[in-house]
């Protein structure tokens, strides 16, 4: 993966490598490097496959600079390697080219982060299409700050007299009563 | 709603133009009716033998408990013996299994499906997810009572209830039947307002008949 870093840091303002396993590293880069980025990973490196485009939100950063991150995985299938670009995008008004002119299938991840972060694709085909919720009138559920139980709560009747209790203790009482 | 379910001009292959109103075309508006028992006891109960004998699964699985009416199906627990069997298409069965967690989006084709189901037809929830949420108790997406938006009669626990465990509460139902106690069907028909106020509370966009058959 060393390799590979070295060649791409030569043409790209690339951020230091995270290496997870010996065949899967990643790298941040700048929004307007990734295009090219990713172009010379498929042509030239032999990144032909796109694993996943997927997207973190670091709500905890602060109010003013917190941020989307995407990431790209790319997968070589030859040599067995994977590597995942990563871009930050700020939180408010997030739009983001498209790359389902190099990917296609890249569209259904784009359509479903359109919908369940609210991340802009403006050019991707069927990219404001509804693609698992119906009729959703909340903000988008996966961002962080969308209070899941609270909109549970407050949209689906519940049924009274459900309790929760820790495992452990529950089992040691029924099994052994009055030994605790 | 859909374009494909606004009223519009079609042309025909022979050329001659005619308007399509697929929300009144297509379906029957009128609201279900409660169906009455037999006019002497002796024959009702005859009626229900006979019901409580022929249960016909719609196969659809809604959530991952579906993957338990696999095996039930196929020879390694083989309900088929007990008199149940599945069916492709709700016109043709009269028991609609909830096999675990609906969303909002998969309850709205479970109503279509119960609804095109004719009378007299029963609902069996099954695991923890149809009676309280089970593991999706805070889910943004998924109902955690069936009995709201449905009638059920009934409920098979477990998380998941094993094939087994099925098989039991298919022998329950039957009894229930035969004693003339499933009646959800009636029950639907007699508090459709309820249960259309509650389904359309958490379907968003509406975009069928309130009642489909």
């Amino acid at each position: 993966m060393h390799a590979l870093y070295d060649r791409l840091k030569a043409l790209f303002p690339l951020g230091e490598l995270t290496e997870q396993r010996a065949n899967l590293a990643f790298a941040t880069l700048p929004v307007e490097y990734l295009r090219p980025a990713l172009l010379h990973l498929r042509d030239q490196e032999g990144y032909t496959h796109l694993v996943l485009l997927t997207a973190v939100d670091w709500l905890e950063d602060g109010q003013e600079n917190c941020q989307f991150q995407l990431t790209y995985l790319l997968n070589n299938r030859a040599e067995n390697l994977d590597i995942g670009l990563r871009v930050m995008l700020p939180r408010e008004g997030t739009t983001m080219a498209s790359i389902h002119d190099l990917w296609p299938t890249a569209a259904t991840y784009q359509r479903e982060l359109r919908e369940m972060f609210g991340i802009d694709f403006p050019d991707s085909p069927g990219v404001y299409e509804e693609f698992i919720l119906e009729g959703w009138n909340d903000i988008p559920p996966y961002r962080r700050d969308f209070d899941t139980l609270k909109y549970a709560n407050d949209s689906y009747a519940q049924r009274a007299g459900r309790e929760t209790r820790d495992p452990e203790t529950h089992m040691k009482e029924q099994l052994y009563p009055g030994k605790s | 709603m859909k374009p494909e379910l606004l009223k519009r001009m079609v042309k025909g292959p022979d050329g001659v133009e005619f308007e399509v109103e697929p929300m009144r075309d297509y379906y029957c508006d009128a609201p279900p009716t409660v169906q009455h028992g037999a006019y002497i006891k002796i024959v009702e109960d005859f009626f229900n033998w006979a019901r409580a004998e022929s249960l016909w699964i719609l196969g659809f699985g809604t959530g991952c408990g579906a993957i338990e009416m696999r095996p039930l199906m196929t020879p390694r627990f083989d309900a088929y013996r007990y008199g149940i069997q599945w069916r492709p298409t709700p016109r043709q069965a009269n028991l609609l299994v909830i096999s675990g967690y609906l969303s909002t989006k998969t309850l709205k084709r479970a109503i279509r499906a119960y609804e095109q189901m004719q009378s007299p037809k029963y609902v069996v929830g099954l695991g923890s997810c149809t009676i309280n949420g089970g593991m999706y108790w805070d889910s943004y997406n998924t109902i955690k009572c069936l009995d709201q938006y449905m009638p059920v009669d009934l409920y098979i626990t477990g998380c998941m209830p094993r094939p087994e465990a099925l098989l039991a509460g298919f022998e329950d139902l039957k009894k229930l039947i035969r004693a003339g106690k499933a009646e959800g069907a009636n029950q639907y028909a007699e508090r459709f307002d309820w249960y259309k106020a509650n389904q359309k509370q958490v379907i968003h966009d509406w975009d069928m008949p309130d009642y489909n058959w």
